[in-house]
């Protein structure tokens, strides 16, 4: 996984709420056996027609969003299925952060295995950051994970909170099963002692 | 201090436990599909480790699966290759698979209770997150990432702080013709679809104990509508019951003590929550999705809202694009809305009860004019229970198509798809945007409202059946 530290991007406004993991990868792409590939079919049904050709309106086929290393979006991101496809295919794009008021639980979890850093602001910051990227679609958002900011010039700065595990393992691009099996003492004494507690287990 | 089920159930895994709260929790039961599981194979092949337990690892193959005749060759090839990777990979790390022709094959949600595999206080994880509906058995249950399935794989733990509590309490009885499914569209309508989020719910009351597990399973199983990772139902003796004699469960003196332990397994008295809600049962009507996430729901009785009727403008932009979507005028009648197709099947209704409520109310009618109706088991043991129950004669006198078992529709991954346009009354558990096929549109509702909208090829109040 690679590390997040400072990431100075483009940012592209997403305004949607409830995008479901249908939406972001559809089904038919997560018949890959592979992590990678699946940029070109993120937003899949929204993003090209019946013919497989680009929807202009939507943001991220606008030539101003091309690029974008940020997504702003609205409440519930992520929401829906497991698949991790769908963190793979936003990555895949080239965006390496998401912002927005709320997350689906497995997805936010999901994002954080692959190098992705996903924030939570308070509504009226992601609208600010949202009007902010729909007008001045070339100006650069700063994120700093290690000060916990997001900043645009002078412009605003908002600072952000993140489980301090989490942001200790996206800083130094971490590989969970390592730390894991640091550990593997404790683990098999758990497992010896409830073959005996629990035997059914 | 008074712990509920939930805390119970954490505090009896926490392994290790870091001065920030981070746990390392240990795993009693992993699921494993065709579709989450080949990268997480390839980690673990490409780091040179082993699967830690394979005895309490479970396989199937069910996503991608054609509903047809199985002794046919897989025409898709994408699905034909993630199939063959998982047989390859269970040979490989030797991991038991209920492979295509296996009888118990089906939705891995369905395999794991009907085997006995799931068991209370367990926990149990699966790369899918409808893995809530093991919490039917007071197990704790969640769906995870590849990621995380190949640390189950190598570790048999995850990292991981504990959620936050909430308890829904749905007192008195659910009147004639309202079902499970009715009750967890009616909890997702009132707690809206990220209502959960960050939180295990807990399902108490009169309503939810007087459920068969059947009726548990699709309550928990729709959990992660509502936003939850998790859903639980204390175990008692219905649960119980229902383990006795399954395969993989616990037999004689080692079943005694294992019962005295799930005994045990419910919120103290004076147990805190984060959340509370309370719902009547006896308020529920038999409930539909009007838009494109499950927090839409109506009464069959009700007519389809108008962005308006919305106080927030956020919600009220997406009814609008969920009303073009759906090709539906505010106003309409719900009971005026017809049909194309019929799903009746999923993780959420596709066991041998759900196929009786439908036997029941389709028993000497036919399909309606221009309508399809499928039923696809959710797996070989309840197709057989079905056939040998004269279910399945019924159904096919009627004119449902009868399939093999798998996720089919529910999520469109095999070849059974809406076509663009297509309208379906579906018993499964999603009604997103493309979902059951690009273009399709999702009506969710229960088996025996399904049967009765087949019947009739509109939305139809099955109370008019009874």
């Amino acid at each position: 996984m690679d590390a997040f530290t400072i990431l100075n991007g483009k940012a592209a406004p997403l305004d949607m709420i409830n995008v479901d993991t249908d939406i972001i990868i559809p089904k038919q792409f997560l018949k890959t056996v592979k992590r990678t590939g699946l940029g070109v079919s993120a937003f899949y049904n929204i993003r090209y027609d019946d013919n497989g050709n680009e929807l202009p309106d939507f943001v991220l086929n606008k030539p101003e969003y091309k690029g974008a290393e940020i997504l702003i979006t609205g409440e519930n991101f992520g929401c829906g299925s497991s698949r991790e496809h769908a963190p793979w295919a936003i990555l895949d794009m080239g965006i390496r952060c998401i912002l927005a008021p709320s997350f689906a639980d497995i997805f936010f979890n999901n994002s954080f295995k692959n190098g992705i850093l996903p924030v939570v602001l308070p509504q009226e910051q992601i609208d600010a950051l949202m009007q902010e990227a729909k007008d001045n679609p070339d100006a650069l958002i700063e994120v700093d994970l290690e000060k916990q900011t997001i900043t645009r010039g002078n412009k605003f700065s908002y600072e952000f909170d993140i489980d301090p595990f989490r942001k200790h393992c996206l800083l130094n691009g971490l590989d969970d099963i390592g730390l894991t099996l640091q550990k593997n003492n404790s683990i098999k004494d758990f497992e010896d002692l409830r073959k005996q507690d629990k035997p059914w287990i | 201090m008074p712990r509920t089920l939930y805390q119970k159930i954490w505090d009896d895994h926490v392994v290790n436990k870091q001065d920030d709260g981070t746990c390392l929790i240990y795993i009693d039961r992993h699921l494993v599909h065709e579709v989450t599981s080949p990268q997480a194979f390839e980690g673990l092949r490409m780091a040179g480790r082993p699967v830690r337990k394979v005895e309490n690892t479970l396989a199937v193959m069910d996503h991608n699966v054609p509903t047809t005749d199985r002794s046919l060759p897989i025409e898709e090839e994408d699905s034909r290759i993630q199939i063959e990777t998982l047989r390859k990979n269970c040979e490989e790390f030797g991991v038991q698979l209920f492979d295509l022709t296996d009888k118990r094959q089906g939705i891995v949600h369905i395999i794991g209770p009907e085997q006995g595999f799931t068991q209370p206080g367990m926990t149990i994880v699966c790369g899918d997150s409808h893995t809530s509906t093991h919490g039917a058995f007071g197990a704790l249950a969640f769906g995870i990432g590849t990621s995380e399935v190949e640390h189950v794989l190598a570790t048999q733990t995850l990292i991981q702080k504990p959620a936050k509590n909430m308890r829904i309490t749905v007192n008195g009885e659910l009147p004639a013709g309202v079902t499970a499914k009715d009750m967890i569209l009616a909890i997702i309508g009132e707690i809206g679809t990220a209502g959960g989020t960050g939180h295990v719910i807990e399902y108490a009351g009169d309503a939810v104990k007087n459920l068969s597990m059947e009726g548990r399973m699709t309550i928990c199983n729709m959990s992660i509508e509502g936003g939850a990772r998790a859903g639980l139902v204390a175990p008692d003796e219905t649960t119980f019951q229902y383990l006795q004699g399954r395969p993989m469960a616990p037999k004689g003196e080692t079943l005694d003590k294992a019962i005295a332990y799930w005994k045990t397994l419910f919120s103290d008295d004076g147990a805190t929550y984060d959340k509370e809600i309370t719902l009547n049962a006896a308020d529920i009507p038999p409930t539909v999705t009007w838009g494109t996430t499950p927090e839409d729901v109506i009464s069959i009785t009700g007519s389809v809202p108008a962005p308006e009727d919305f106080k927030d403008p956020n919600k009220q932009a997406s009814v609008k694009r969920m009303l073009e979507y759906m090709g539906l005028t505010a106003g309409t009648k719900i009971e005026d809305i017809t049909i194309d197709k019929v799903f009746i099947g999923s993780c959420t209704n596709a066991r041998i009860e759900d196929l009786r409520e439908v036997a029941k109310i389709a028993k000497g009618k036919k399909v309606a004019d221009g309508v399809e109706a499928m039923v696809v088991p959710g797996s070989g043991l309840v197709k057989a229970m079905a056939e040998e129950e004269g279910i399945a004669d019924i159904l096919i006198e009627a004119g449902f198509d009868w399939r093999e078992p798998g996720c089919s529709m529910c999520l469109g991954m095999n070849p059974d798809q809406l076509k663009p346009g297509e309208r379906c009354a579906s018993t499964s558990n999603r009604n997103f945007e493309g979902r059951q096929g690009r273009g399709g549109r999702t009506h969710l509702l229960s088996p025996a409202m399904a049967a009765a909208a087949a019947v009739t090829g509109k939305l139809t109040d099955v109370r008019n059946f009874l």
